[in-house]
């Protein structure tokens, strides 16, 4: 608004990657393109990557990249601003001592209050970070068992497609926009990603 | 029907399945120690311990408390109880009190577990819990204090 | 340190024999009635009772929100009854103009940080009656000269060795009369007044969750009620349709009351299910539909004008026009919310002699109870108030207008349910209900003359007065300017021979209230960091400059040396630190603020440390004043940093603590608080700690950075640089 003399502007530098996937990118999407749909690539490379493209609507949309911060405490909303109160990651990504992802959330959405919920609530380890990376760093990282939480792509597959605390995105209650498509779909793209190759982007 | 233990007590509800905890202790239980301060799980006013963990009631819809194990205020006792109700009193922490209720059963549930936290563990156990009048720096006087107490 | 990753299920002992320390407090519990006490009884006079159990309860005229009065109250008169700490106890006296009146509004309420101040004289001599009177009764019992009689810990002896309760005297004291005047105890006979540590009376209920607010009573055959209000101001009923709203399990009733439209319940929850359900139609004609920021350009604009003059030395603008060196700055301040932990409620029942009671936090007694006789045509004398503990206030429960009373009454009017109702609203009714800090504009120019002296100051100061139109009107607004908006800078202390403040009430359909310090919420921030502004164009020190002006201002100095002293103002600090200071009266009280502050992680200020130095008379209970000063601070520091009630199209963005966001603990300082030891008459406490917290942290971010700040919260400012 235009409040007037305003103050101490710079003083609040805030360091970012100039590549990182920058926020609301994907969220007004609501769709997602079918695997059938990329078929007419003939290039499997070139296949790969459109359909990694595709799937990173999901991937870089706010339900997923909340949970998935650089630092130990997340952010929530479609805006995605940091969590409201202050929560961190603690030893076990369930939450500090005194006040863990279970003091709030509950199995199951409380849409009355809007506080979303399922049984293994909880922050992706740190070695999953996605916010502040580009897409091809995210594509990187997913694929190394080391920050994957040790997965081999066939496990990445069945991660994606059925893990339930991942299928929560698709089913976020009252007030947050659900991730594009659906969670099938979702899991299709990445495993017809996973099938041609699984090629990432050069950034 | 819900069935549950209220500080020890076998209760049941047959109620409207989404009505948080708060309400059934409030309105049906007549356990008024533990408040009401927004509803949405910003303020810690509600929390209760649920199965020994410190949980907001106010969030909390009784379909999912089915064989739930409850502790309130009025039923709290321990030694972490204790102590912590002791340096609540030596530092006359409580001003308007009424979130008061929220902050120990937090307090409580932080020292449990870690029975020698420091001012970060202090801070980050404890940032659920609003206090309008602004205690803080009490409380965090006085969670070390229990801590001593119970060291003692 | 082994931490197990998930807690276990812990296993909860029984015993108990801990709990409750024993400390011996209590306080009154919901239902018992002033003068429902057997007899025996001592009552000398409206604010001691004696009874022959040996207990002594105070009768408390002042609602108890946290602020200490309970504690306030009891300590004086223990202290000249010579009383044991122990057998003292508090109640909150019923509404009575005639005996509770607070000396300084002419009516029952608390406020204007007067709880002590009001007391102190009137109480010490209600405690000296009793004292005299106790010794005579027992001069009396033993045939012994009075003067051989001597009390401690309220215990009564005489040389002789008989010795008594005043349990044990209570009844023949009651019919003993002792002539006037009762004289009050010299300060250095006081025992408990100025202890350093005296329990507050009020402290055991409030860990064990007995304490009991309005929210926790419970009647046979009660109701809840929560209404449906509209989300433009005064906006008005035009219909409503609440078929889904009785479908719900447990709502009895849906009607209009001018507030907006109630539903009835057998709880909260199926209430508040009800009220989601309704669908109403609203009559939004005349209603206030600017935005925030539409009111602040409305107000930059008349700014621009002088004001209706508040204060006027010298020439201001001759000064200014002909000064070496000029600054002007506009401050923005936006509406805020008190946000009490307990929201608003009331309970409101039929009493068997036609009338009604109304048990709740009130503030104001008598203008509730006069209010709630309006509206349900009864007489004043038909309605009884029970005051009882308040989660919080900080100015919102004193409204004018007796907006709870009111709104209470008018649910029990249109009810057809005949029993008791409790009244209740969300979070979200509070943080969009109205009854914000209005929104301040402050335009100054300020000159430097050529020998670096500050020679002229021009405030004009525009806002919406909550006084115009209130009862409380023919007092605040004197000379067609409300003294609440002005307050703070049109007392300015510092001796500068130019000076002229002036005022602009603007008309905003917002219904707006003082909120904790009143007008000192913006003139503190305004004065305090303008002067400093001066001060660095002068090229002199802070801390100099005011010692300078403030010359004839003794206590003034006295809390700005003593904080300056206890922060170390002048020595190093580490790299990314810097210091700012404040200092400033309110209520007859004089608080200091010295602060540290870095730059946070987030880019807003982070508060380091803060020192306190406060001066407010007598200290009755140091340790209460102590706690008022921390939190008071704390109070401060969280509206400055983020808090702003923001309107868009007339409406209310935010909606509860996650978007009105308020200081949490990681985000509290370390504060120590100073007291400067006096022999004056105790002044506000409440209050006075809250205004200076903003400018001393203004005034060491511009230290810091180079950065004035002109706009409050701070996250405002910065989000919107």
């Amino acid at each position: 608004m235009g409040r007037l003399l305003i103050l101490f502007a710079g003083a609040a530098a805030i360091v970012t990657v100039g590549a990182a996937v920058p926020a609301k990118q994907a969220d007004k999407v609501m769709t997602l393109k079918s695997v059938h749909s990329f078929a007419s690539i003939p290039d499997q490379r070139q296949r790969s990557l459109a359909l990694f493209q595709e799937a990173s609507k999901v991937i870089t949309h706010a339900r997923c990249m909340n949970c998935h911060p650089a630092g130990d405490r997340p952010a929530q909303g479609d805006d995605r601003h940091p969590h409201m109160p202050l929560v961190v990651r603690g030893v076990d990504n369930f939450g500090a001592i005194g006040m863990r992802c279970t003091t709030c959330h509950g199995p199951k959405n409380f849409d009355p209050a809007g506080v979303p919920g399922h049984p293994e609530w909880h922050l992706a380890p740190i070695e999953m970070a996605w916010v502040g990376k580009s897409l091809g760093e995210i594509c990187e990282q997913i694929k190394d068992p080391a920050r994957n939480g040790g997965k081999s792509m066939e496990e990445l597959v069945h991660h994606m497609a059925e893990d339930s605390l991942v299928g929560w995105g698709w089913h976020p209650g009252k007030g947050r926009a659900p991730a594009p498509g659906t969670q099938k779909e979702f899991g299709e793209l990445i495993k017809a990603w996973v099938d041609s190759g699984a090629v990432c982007p050069a950034t | 029907m819900i069935k549950l233990t209220v500080n020890g007590n076998p209760v049941e509800f047959d109620g409207d399945p989404s009505m948080p905890l708060l309400w059934f202790l409030r309105d049906e239980q007549g356990l008024t120690g533990t408040k009401f301060g927004c509803g949405i799980a910003q303020c810690g006013a509600c929390t209760v311990h649920v199965n020994g963990e410190p949980r907001r009631s106010c969030v909390s819809p009784m379909e999912t408390l089915d064989g739930a194990d409850i502790t309130t205020i009025e039923g709290a006792a321990s030694k972490e109880v204790e102590a912590v109700r002791a340096a609540w009193i030596a530092h006359d922490v409580p001003q308007c009190g009424y979130c008061q209720s929220g902050q120990i059963m937090s307090a409580v549930g932080l020292l449990s577990l870690n029975p020698k936290p420091t001012d970060e563990d202090i801070d980050l156990a404890m940032t659920g819990n609003v206090c309008r009048c602004c205690t803080y720096h009490r409380i965090r006087t006085a969670i070390h204090d229990a801590a001593q107490r119970l060291e003692g | 340190m082994n931490i197990p990753l998930k807690a276990s299920r812990r296993q909860f002992l029984q015993s108990s024999s801990a709990l409750g320390l024993v400390i011996g407090f209590h306080l009154p519990l919901a239902g018992r009635a002033l003068a429902a006490e057997p007899g025996g009884d001592f009552a000398p006079n409206a604010f001691i009772r004696i009874a022959p159990d040996n207990t002594v309860t105070a009768i408390c005229k002042h609602i108890e929100f946290g602020q200490g009065p309970y504690t306030g109250v009891a300590t004086i008169l223990a202290d000249e009854l010579d009383a044991d700490w122990g057998q003292m106890r508090v109640e909150s006296a019923p509404a009575d103009v005639k005996l509770y009146a607070n000396a300084a509004f002419g009516i029952q309420g608390t406020g204007g940080s007067t709880a002590m101040a009001s007391s102190w004289d009137q109480l010490r001599a209600a405690g000296a009656e009793a004292r005299a009177r106790i010794i005579a009764a027992a001069a009396k019992k033993w045939s012994v000269d009075p003067a051989s009689i001597t009390i401690g810990k309220g215990v009564v002896k005489d040389a002789s060795g008989n010795s008594a309760t005043f349990g044990e005297l209570a009844e023949l004291a009651q019919v003993t009369e002792v002539k006037g005047p009762f004289t009050p105890k010299q300060p250095d006979a006081w025992k408990l007044i100025g202890a350093a540590k005296l329990p507050k009376v009020d402290t055991v209920e409030k860990t064990n969750g007995k304490a009991l607010y309005t929210i926790d009573v419970k009647m046979p055959d009660m109701l809840t009620c929560v209404i449906e209000r509209p989300s433009r101001f005064n906006a008005k009923v035009k219909s409503f349709d609440a078929t889904a709203a009785l479908a719900v399990p447990g709502v009895k009733e849906v009607f209009a009351v001018p507030q907006g439209v109630a539903v009835l319940a057998t709880g909260y929850w199926a209430a508040k299910n009800g009220r989601e359900a309704l669908k109403v139609e609203w009559d939004e004609t005349g209603t206030e539909a600017r935005s925030s920021e539409q009111i602040i350009k409305d107000y930059v604009d008349l700014a621009a004008k002088q004001g209706t003059v508040a204060r006027n030395d010298g020439n201001a603008d001759a000064a200014i026009s002909g000064a070496a060196k000029v600054v002007e700055a506009t401050y923005v301040f936006p509406y805020l919310a008190h946000a009490p932990m307990e929201p608003n409620n009331c309970v409101i029942h039929r009493t068997d002699d036609g009338g009604v009671e109304l048990v709740f936090g009130s503030q104001l007694q008598t203008v509730d109870q006069q209010v709630a006789a309006a509206v349900l045509g009864l007489k004043p004398e038909q309605v009884k108030i029970k005051t009882l503990l308040a989660g919080g206030s900080f100015g919102r429960r004193a409204t004018p207008a007796g907006d709870m009373a009111a709104e209470a009454a008018a649910v029990l009017k249109s009810a057809k349910h005949q029993g008791p109702i409790k009244v209740l609203w969300s979070r979200e009714d509070d943080i969009k209900g109205g009854r914000y800090r209005p929104i301040f504009v402050h335009k100054l120019r300020g000159s430097v003359d050529k020998d670096g002296n500050i020679s002229g100051w021009d405030q004009v100061i525009v806002g919406q007065s909550f006084m115009k139109g209130s009862p409380f009107e023919a007092g605040m607004i004197k000379d067609g300017i409300d003294q609440t908006m002005v307050e703070g800078a049109s007392t300015l202390p510092y001796q500068i021979p130019n000076l002229r403040v002036s005022a602009h009430m603007a008309d905003v359909g917002v219904p707006t209230l003082w909120w904790r310090s009143v007008g000192s919420t913006h003139t503190a921030f305004s004065t305090e960091t303008f002067l400093d502004q001066l001060a660095e164009v002068a090229g002199v020190d802070p801390l100099e400059i005011r010692r300078k002006l403030l010359a004839k201002h003794p206590r003034h100095l006295g809390v700005l040396n003593l904080a300056a002293e206890k922060a170390g103002w002048g020595t190093p600090l580490p790299q990314g630190r810097a210091r700012g200071l404040a200092v400033h009266e309110s209520f007859k009280s004089f608080v200091a603020h010295v602060v540290e502050v870095s730059v946070g992680s987030d880019g807003l200020p982070k508060v380091e440390r803060v020192v306190v130095a406060a001066d407010c008379g007598v200290p009755i209970n140091p340790d209460v004043i102590t706690a008022q000063l921390e939190g008071g601070m704390g109070f401060g520091l969280s509206a400055a940093m983020f808090a702003s009630v923001d309107l868009e199209d007339g409406r209310v963005v935010q909606s509860n603590f996650n978007d009105y966001r308020v200081l949490r603990i990681n985000e509290m300082p370390d504060v120590e608080v100073h007291i400067v030891p006096s022999k004056e008459n105790p002044t506000g406490i409440g209050e006075p700690g809250t205004p200076p917290i903003a400018p001393a942290i203004a005034n060491a971010w511009a230290k810091l950075t180079g950065q004035h700040v002109f706009t409050l919260p701070f996250s405002h400012s910065a989000a919107k640089a």
